[in-house]
């Protein structure tokens, strides 16, 4: 499924959209289906697939240590194609991931593969715009959407560039930082939707984990949420992990409704 | 071409957030590079803190056994004891001028650090090293010599706990302190214009070369050799030779224990010889990974080499032919090590006696030419400790095998 299409589905509906993350293969590639079911019954509209790298510069503890759990467990980039193409979830499946494993295979392969296992956006949060001719023209030419990041430190001159190239959403940090749980969302995201002018649906991230978050996130005008790290705390404890990621999705899903 | 590209290597490949801060940094640094008052100073700061210039030392008796003439440059009697301060200094100069008040930097062997605190503590700032926790082991010293001077180390436990982690751990921290901070780069690595501003500022090397060699020898040499982990004692004494075509150069690389590999890890450093290219912590370079593009662990004896990258310049230099990499085995090294100790009265890094095994063991084939400059990078005692230790290993392993 496109990401256009989502939002198209929920802004009828007139509900806010629910973007979640979760590290492929963290315990494993089969535990990953589990719980990608569960995001989806819980409430998640989109769900980003991070293929793991051993270098992630962009994470945090949380996201880094499920990374090491991942490739220690064995996920490959050749796994993590054929898991995917295998969820069956009604919700468009995200790529996130660096990109010394795209450049590796081959951006065209890449991407050709992630249209062929039914992933529709593509995030590399190493890849400034500046340096994404050859993923953009390839993620074009496969129907994959190439989706960008804007910070609060982005320039005028760069967030009208990186504008004009992201599809599908544009992931906006509200923070400085790597990935991760953090306390006071409102009062930054407020700032920085305020910058952005485009008709690309406005997707914020990083540090957002509780259902009050999420709904003022939305309310300061973001058209959805993505939420990470929070889910991936839940996936390492080992604990009930189905069922209490179901219910986390399911009030952050409720915070985009308010 | 792009500014930011050396052929097809180099780029800045970062997060976005840091997109900014490289900009900033290249503006502040095209503007002072130029501006009388900064280039005063930062020589001031050479001549008087760092102790340059240092000298071309023609070592005899090594010159004597092998049959050519050596030069050592001895970089090993900057202050601090390696050629690292010639860059830090002139970060944390451009630093300040940029108004920044705090520095962080990554660290393997504890050089770089330890000139990163140097610069630090006598200009003002507030300073953080980020080392992995394996080297922070192997070269417990270096790290007390960096909180004596009033930096806070901190050991990078993610990962292989070597220098690519601990850069990895620095780029975190800058992402999210970017606007106090600088993050000063120890090598000709990263994003672009981390490679340029490092090797301008390590060329000194080269330029005084340049000059020592001509009084003394009355032409250039034949050869140059330093060695090679990320590559900024390379490219500071490679650089000012680029154009003089008749003047070799080689890189040496880290050999390790031999030049394999497994499907977790290498058990060299040897990115330029034997690695591929793909993108590391900013830029398109060579390096050492796996058939997906995870990268790999590397090793070596000398902490200072045991990276999985290598400076972008140096891979598009290695690529069009203009220098040659090669490697010695970490045997190789502890020999050398040992050979220039005795001739010479000179105990060199195990870094630097990468590049004195090489000429040692290229001496008789001609190839280096009768007049070889070696950079001698830095110098021992960092490393007593681990030698000593091999050498423990060395006798209990031949003790054992007299008793069978």
């Amino acid at each position: 499924m496109r990401i256009a299409e989502k939002f198209a589905e929920l802004e009828k509906k007139k509900e806010k959209v629910l973007i979640t993350y979760v590290c492929a293969g963290d315990p494993s590639a089969e535990a990953t289906k589990d719980i990608v079911h569960a995001l989806v019954k819980g409430g998640a509209d989109i769900v980003e697939l991070g293929l793991p790298f051993s270098d992630p510069v962009a994470d945090g503890p949380t996201i880094q240590a499920a990374a090491t759990r991942a490739l220690a467990a064995g996920m490959t980039p050749d796994i993590y194609f054929e898991m995917a193409a295998s969820i069956k979830e009604d919700v468009p499946l995200v790529c996130m991931t660096y990109y010394n494993l795209i450049y590796k295979r081959g951006t065209e392969k890449f991407a050709k593969d992630c249209a062929e296992s039914g992933i529709t956006g593509i995030i590399v949060p190493d890849l400034p715009a500046e340096e994404s001719d050859e993923l953009h023209d390839a993620c074009k030419k496969n129907g994959v959407d190439l989706i960008f990041l804007i910070t609060p430190v982005t320039t005028e001159s760069r967030m009208k560039n990186t504008l004009e190239k992201t599809s599908g959403f544009v992931y906006i940090v509200s923070r400085l930082g790597v990935t991760g749980e953090r306390v006071d969302v409102a009062d930054s995201t407020k700032k920085i939707l305020g910058r952005i002018h485009t008709d690309v649906p406005k997707a914020v991230g990083f540090g957002i984990s509780n259902q009050k978050q999420a709904s003022e996130v939305i309310k300061a005008g973001a058209d959805a949420v993505i939420v990470g790290s929070a889910f991936v705390s839940i996936i390492a404890s080992g604990d009930n992990v189905n069922e209490r990621v179901e219910k986390l999705a399911s009030e952050l899903k409720e915070g985009c409704k308010e | 071409m792009k500014r930011s590209m050396y052929g097809k290597f180099g780029g800045q490949f970062v997060p976005e957030v840091l997109m900014p801060a490289l900009t900033e940094l290249e503006e502040a640094y095209d503007k002072y590079k130029e501006d009388p008052e900064f280039l005063a100073e930062l020589d001031y700061y050479m001549k008087e803190f760092a102790g340059r210039e240092t000298p071309l030392y023609f070592a005899k008796n090594l010159s004597k056994k092998y049959g050519i003439k050596i030069y050592l440059k001895r970089e090993d009697l900057v202050h601090g004891g390696a050629h690292k301060l010639n860059n830090t200094l002139g970060q944390a100069l451009l630093a300040k001028y940029m108004g920044k008040e705090r520095l962080i930097a990554e660290t393997g062997a504890g050089q770089h650090g330890t000139a990163t605190a140097m610069a630090a503590a006598n200009m003002g700032f507030i300073s953080e090293v980020y080392m992995g926790a394996k080297d922070v082991e192997r070269q417990h010293m270096n790290v007390y010599r960096m909180e004596l001077m009033g930096s806070r180390v901190n050991a990078v436990e993610s990962g292989s706990k070597t220098l690519k982690d601990a850069i990895n751990e620095a780029l975190r921290d800058w992402v999210t302190n970017v606007e106090n901070t600088h993050y000063l780069i120890g090598s000709v690595v990263g994003p672009h214009p981390y490679p340029m501003i490092v090797r301008d500022f390590q060329s000194v090397i080269g330029k005084e070369v340049k000059e020592q060699i001509m009084e003394k020898e009355g032409r250039y040499p034949d050869s140059i050799v330093a060695c090679a982990g990320g590559g900024s004692n390379a490219m500071g004494i490679f650089h000012p030779f680029i154009e003089d075509k008749e003047v070799k150069l080689f890189p040496v690389e880290a050999g390790g224990k031999e030049m394999k590999t497994t499907e977790k890890e290498a058990l060299h450093s040897s990115s330029l010889c034997a690695g591929e290219e793909g993108i590391l912590q900013g830029a398109h370079t060579m390096i050492l990974q796996d058939k997906y593009g995870q990268i790999l662990e590397s090793s070596s004896v000398s902490a200072g080499l045991d990276y999985s990258g290598v400076g972008p310049e140096l891979a598009y230099l290695a690529d069009i032919g203009r220098v040659t990499p090669c490697n010695v085995n970490d045997d190789e090294a502890l020999e050398a090590f040992y050979e220039l100790s005795r001739l010479e009265g000179i105990i060199p890094a195990l870094e630097s006696s990468h590049a004195v095994a090489y000429v040692m063991k290229m001496a008789k084939t001609g190839e280096l030419g009768d007049l070889v400059v070696i950079s001698l990078s830095g110098r021992g005692d960092k490393d007593l400790e681990t030698v000593f230790k091999l050498k423990e290993e060395e006798e209990a392993k031949e003790g054992k095998e007299a008793s069978l």
